[in-house]
């Protein structure tokens, strides 16, 4: 059974139909690529499997549980983490603090264990700790030693996209939804970012979805493609044959008649 | 008070629900209490106690007249609310210090007779005096406190018009003193009832009525036909944008100050018509009220500020005796202001956006 | 060279706010009060102060963090001098508008009393032209002040600041020092006011001993806070802390006790506030409901007179009972807020505190809350062996409000350093996100509610037992407003901060219906908090002592800057890391 299971999912913003009837379905442990021109569909996709926006109407079987009409809150904690497309951190927080906050939901200790400070309090935050800096160790060097204790809005802005992408891992999700995660990298950049995306799959096991303008990322990282155009899905299949769909084409380039 | 996530998906759901249901135990308790209140009134109204046909006449007159007062007020607040996103919470204060200043031409104007001689002379200079006033003060407060704020987070402001209002009260009591002063008595025959509409109306509310109206009227003209107006509406929908295409934010800003403490500055004759007595904690009450008919009606929709002034000045003096009489609480007239601040709650629990639905900008208004 | 364009203007600011305090009174209620004996009154510090403030404000010219401000005592006295020049005229103008005519009618103050207070008693044409050289000679020496040199500077201003501080803080000098009686007799006026020859001598002091110590204090501030947790110098700086605290009350008399209290309960309710607002990012203008949870909850169950049900517990059961009252007044309050947003919720939260008070005082619930007459007779609180302690008895009542706000400090910190704090932090940053990364912020929200709501009802139970009855007045908003202007004046989420926030402006200011230490400021204390609140805001937003992490996001632009600058460090780092992989 796949980890992600959507049927017929609708929303719409006023008279504008975001996503008009999408099927899609995700197995565990791969990558699937979700592209399309601007504007069709893709970032409303996500809000609302992420439960920003409750949608029109549809299912969204996570794991076999419906997930449409949950807080976001709780659909993290069943275990879908997202990335802004428009990298939104905290930016005052720390680094550290940034991916600690990530464990939230995998945690449990009150106002009373707070005050009393005890024992299962304490462990708890070191442990949280422990696996905030293992999450940030995932990205080399880069985030950890000295950055720990940087408020976040110092990084530059690979680092927080990497920063992102920490503290969505640290809610120890089964499913990753990526938005635009090599935006506005330099070239080494994304690469290196596609290679991580890539290891989040095969060491961490983990079952992703992207979202991705760059086609070199897509056919790199991609076990699948799926392909948006206007809210309804044109196009699905290994990147070789999206590629060379015709009605795929046509969404990204227009038709031959308007062109001409 | 301890937080706990358990892993059963049943208790999660219930947490959610129960924050829903308790807004939904109070929508359907409010709305119980009020229909019980209802039918316990009218049945005393029935039985021959309670408040007279008359009475409730008179309640709901002075409603209305107080309702359009509290209506002009709002319209400044729900202007700069347009287009800042803040509420400024000093604007009751506006509204009282040109009530104060006026006080002054207008005792003089009593003492040596011209108010009583030339009633309409006599309530233009009050009136441009008191707009003179309260428009000088909600610029000043703007050019001083607000605009280096502008891009600040968004509690930031309001702390700060906090901070103004406390500032202007304790002035103005600095200045005129601590006492209860009073506006003499409506010039001329205004005190008298007129015949209108085959009721008799005390004059001084028709005249509140119809300087509400016509205000509101010039307001609605100039927001939407001139070129300011055009500005404004601009910079409520996005400052930046605006800035580029060739309007000047700061004078756009200062200008929809300027309307809103006019306008404050209209209600401060109204006021003075209406209830003659004056402090420096005159606009603290009002400004609330107003802000909460600013909300009733939708903030930033104009029209919304005035229907939502005269609903909530309605409520507030029929409310009590319509109500809560019903329901056996006595002396209800002293619950007056609270029934104005449930009224708030409620319309914020019930519609949060207001009766008419907010307008102007949508600028970060998560 | 000087800036006449800036002279101009803060010489017409200058003038106008001299005017201003001498309209509202201030020169002369503040002239009652003799500093220095004889003729040096509180009231003409007031003008020479703001003289001397605006010459400097003036010398000191636009700041500018590119370039280095000249500093010239020459020029800079000229400029001062200037300015209180024009500052002088303009307030002999309003001086001589009041004498001249007749105001008072409209202006209470506008009378002989403030034109005498103003011309120092020497008649118009002489005084007014004595205020103007006063003014004109004060802000000159003001604008020379700022280019003298360092050492000057800093010896000057000890030596001032000490004279100020015992001629303004003679009671609380004179109690602590009533062991040498005799020395109090000899330094102070039998009148009040320090001796001139006293206060010479404070000053030399002062200044020998900021030359002689000269960055000693600074250098033993930076090494405490380099100490480690639980080294030998921060425990023995933490064991003096406790043992003044333990001390102070004894040696201090009633007076200074009970402000102590007084702003002991403040320090209580804005360590509450808080988190609601500095740590949660709630605006709440109506925390005053859950004082007075507290206060009423302990009159009803401790009273004996209590008007429906008098069960007369003991203070310490009802405190439990109240504590959870105020909890679920909490849940009660914040349910219906938890989705507005954060200006209306400041609104709605004052409408609910409103509610709050008029239903207290209707005749409706008078026969449960006593209405206008409110409760009286509550008893104190009882401990075994000292009978029952109540605010009669300040010195030993004094302990139990240490009590909790060390119990509020320490709560305070621990949620805010640990997974409750971040959560907050994280939803008063970005709400959505904090939902999006599993963060229910309906919990984090009802959460920050409730444990602000029962902090302040400690400092309602503790009201209670100290004041004996309650009435409605002491809940109307205007406390509400003062606890937020103690937390942003102290600093909005710091502990610290709010300590001194409320030891500051409630013990020396006074607090919303008792005077402080100087009680010449009761008058217009609300006027200044309100100029506070403003003025904090615009040049000061994350306070006296702020958190690190408020002021990192209040002053976002400017560090967002430095990380502009800091990024090319940064990004060289990054690179020659990337060198190194590739």
């Amino acid at each position: 059974m796949a980890l992600l299971q959507i049927n017929q999912l609708t929303k719409a913003f006023g008279g504008v139909q975001a996503l008009g009837g999408v099927d899609f379905h995700i197995d565990e442990g791969t990558i699937v690529s979700v592209i399309g021109p601007n504007g069709a569909g893709k970032t409303s996709f996500f809000n609302v499997i992420s439960g920003l926006f409750p949608p029109d109407s549809g299912e969204i079987l996570f794991d076999g549980d419906n997930l449409a009409h949950h807080q976001p809150n709780e659909i993290t904690r069943r275990g879908i983490a997202r990335t802004f497309q428009n990298v939104r951190l905290f930016p005052n927080l720390t680094v550290l603090e940034n991916v600690m906050v990530g464990q939230h939901c995998r945690t449990k200790e009150g106002m009373w264990g707070t005050i009393l400070q005890t024992k299962a309090q304490r462990e708890e935050e070191k442990r949280i700790e422990e696996n905030a800096k293992e999450v940030l160790s995932f990205f080399g060097s880069r985030l950890a030693g000295y950055r720990y204790d940087q408020p976040a809005f110092v990084l530059s802005y690979a680092n927080r996209r990497r920063l992102e992408i920490a503290r969505a891992m640290a809610t120890e999700p089964r499913l990753l939804l990526l938005d635009e995660p090599t935006a506005g990298m330099n070239p080494r950049e994304t690469v290196e970012l596609t290679e991580l995306i890539g290891e989040l799959r095969d060491e961490r096991g983990l079952t992703v979805v992207v979202i991705e303008h760059d086609m070199k990322v897509v056919e790199h990282v991609s076990d699948r493609v799926v392909v948006l155009d206007h809210g309804v899905k044109i196009a699905e299949g290994d990147y070789e044959s999206v590629s060379t769909n015709d009605d795929v084409i046509e969404a990204y380039l227009g038709r031959p008649a308007e062109a001409g | 008070m301890t937080t706990t996530t358990s892993p059963s998906k049943t208790s999660r759901r219930f947490r959610f629900n129960w924050v829903d249901s308790f807004l939904w135990f109070i929508r359907v308790s409010a709305l119980i209490a009020i229909v019980i209140g209802i039918v316990g009134s009218v049945q005393l109204f029935l039985e021959g106690e309670g408040p007279t046909a008359e009475q409730w006449r008179d309640l709901v007159i002075s409603g209305l007249s107080t309702g359009f007062m509290y209506g002009l007020i709002a319209l400044g607040y729900s202007m700069v609310y347009g287009v800042l996103g803040f509420i400024n919470f000093a604007h009751g204060e506006v509204f009282m210090s040109g009530l104060m200043v006026s006080l002054i031409a207008a005792t003089l104007m009593f003492e040596n007779g011209f108010w009583d001689a030339n009633p309409t002379l006599a309530l233009l200079i009050v009136l441009s005096i008191s707009m003179l006033v309260s428009t000088l003060v909600a610029v000043l407060a703007e050019r001083i406190a607000y605009r280096p704020l502008r891009g600040a987070p968004r509690l930031i402001p309001l702390i700060t018009s906090i901070g103004v209002s406390f500032f202007l009260q304790y002035a103005f009591a600095g200045i005129f003193g601590v006492a209860t002063r009073s506006y003499p008595p409506a010039p001329g025959n205004l005190g008298n009832d007129v015949e209108f509409l085959g009721i008799a109306i005390e004059g001084t509310k028709l005249l509140v009525v119809g300087v509400a109206l016509i205000s509101m009227v010039g307001l609605w003209w100039f927001v939407a036909k001139t070129k300011t107006g055009r500005a404004m509406r601009a910079v409520a929908e996005d400052k930046e944008i605006a800035g580029l295409m060739g309007i000047n934010v700061d004078r756009t800003i200062v200008t929809t100050f300027a309307v809103g403490g006019a306008m404050a500055g209209v209600a401060g004759l109204l006021w003075a018509l209406l209830f003659r007595a004056v402090d420096f904690l005159t606009g603290f009450l009002p400004g609330i009220k107003a802000f909460t008919a600013a909300v009733l009606g939708g903030i930033g929709n104009l029209p919304g500020a005035m229907l939502g002034g005269v609903l909530l000045g309605l409520f507030e003096n029929v409310g009590p005796l319509l109500v809560l009489n019903g329901l056996g609480i006595p002396a209800v007239s002293q619950l007056k202001d609270a029934v104005a601040f449930a009224a708030l709650v409620l319309v914020l629990v019930f519609r949060p956006t207001g009766l008419l639905g907010e307008r102007l900008g949508s600028e970060d208004r998560a | 060279m000087i800036d006449l364009k800036r002279v101009r203007t803060f010489g017409l600011i200058a003038g106008g706010t001299l005017s201003f305090v001498a309209a509202i009174g201030m020169v002369e209620s503040f002239n009652e009060r003799t500093l220095i004996n004889p003729g040096i009154t509180m009231g003409l510090l007031l003008i020479l102060g703001i003289a001397a403030v605006f010459g400097y404000i003036v010398a000191a010219g636009k700041p500018n963090p590119l370039v280095e401000t000249a500093r010239d005592s020459r020029s800079g006295g000229i400029a001062g001098g200037l300015t209180g020049a024009i500052a002088g005229v303009v307030t002999s103008l309003f001086v001589l508008f009041v004498d001249t005519f007749d105001v008072s009618e409209f202006f209470p103050n506008m009378r002989e009393p403030l034109v005498e207070a103003m011309t120092f008693e020497l008649g118009v044409p002489v005084g007014l032209l004595v205020l103007t050289a006063v003014v004109t000679a004060t802000a000159a020496a003001g604008g020379a002040f700022h280019g003298m040199s360092d050492s000057f500077r800093a010896g000057m201003s000890r030596a001032l600041g000490w004279v100020v501080a015992f001629a303004l803080f003679e009671l609380v000098v004179s109690e602590i020092l009533d062991f040498a009686d005799p020395l109090v007799d000899l330094i102070y006026a039998p009148r009040g006011g320090l001796q001139p020859w006293a206060a010479v001598i404070i000053g030399a002091l002062a200044w020998w001993l900021s030359t002689r110590y000269k960055g000693r204090g600074e250098a033993f501030t930076e090494r405490v806070k380099d100490s480690e947790a639980g080294s030998r110098l921060r425990r023995s700086v933490i064991l003096f802390g406790v043992a003044a605290v333990i001390i102070l009350p004894m040696i201090v008399g009633g007076v200074v006790n009970e402000l102590l209290i007084t702003s002991g309960l403040f320090i209580l309710m804005g360590l509450g506030l808080n988190i609601v607002v500095g740590l949660a990012g709630l605006l709440d203008l109506g925390y005053v409901a859950f004082f007075a949870v507290g206060a009423y909850g302990t009159a009803i169950l401790t009273s004996p007179s209590s008007p429906a049900f008098a069960p007369g517990l003991s203070w310490w059961i009802a405190l439990p009972i109240v504590m959870v009252l105020a909890a679920i007044a909490g849940l009660f309050v914040g349910t219906p807020v938890i989705r507005m947003r954060g200006d209306y919720l400041a609104i709605v939260t004052l409408g609910f505190g409103e509610i709050v008070r008029i239903l207290l005082l209707s005749d409706w619930l008078t026969p449960i809350f006593g209405g206008a007459q409110g409760i009286t007779r509550i008893p104190g609180i009882p401990v075994p062996g000292a009978g029952t302690i109540s605010g009669t008895d300040p010195q030993l009542f004094i302990y139990f409000t240490f009590m909790f706000v060390l119990l509020a400090a320490y709560i305070s910190y621990r949620a805010q350093n640990s997974r409750i704090g971040r959560s907050w932090a994280a939803m008063r940053e970005d709400e959505d996100v904090a939902e999006a990364i599993g963060i229910s912020t309906v919990q984090a929200k009802l959460l920050a509610f409730v444990t602000g709501a029962v902090i302040a009802s400690f400092a309602g139970a503790l009201f209670s037992a100290k004041v004996g009855t309650v009435f409605t007045n002491s809940f109307d908003v205007l406390v509400s407003i003062i606890i937020l202007v103690v937390v942003i004046v102290g600093g909005m989420g710091s502990i610290r901060g709010v300590v001194v926030g409320a030891l500051v402006l409630i013990g020396i200011l006074g607090g919303p219906k008792s005077p402080g230490l100087l009680a010449e400021f009761s008058e217009f204390k609300l006027l200044i908090y309100g100029a506070l609140l403003v003025y904090m805001m615009l040049k000061r937003p994350e306070g006296l002592l702020p958190s690190v992490r408020r002021s990192r996001e209040l002053h976002g632009e400017d560090l967002t800057q430095d990380a502009w600058l800091d990024k090319g460090g940064d990004f060289t780092g990054d690179s020659a890391e990337e060198e190194a992989t590739t």
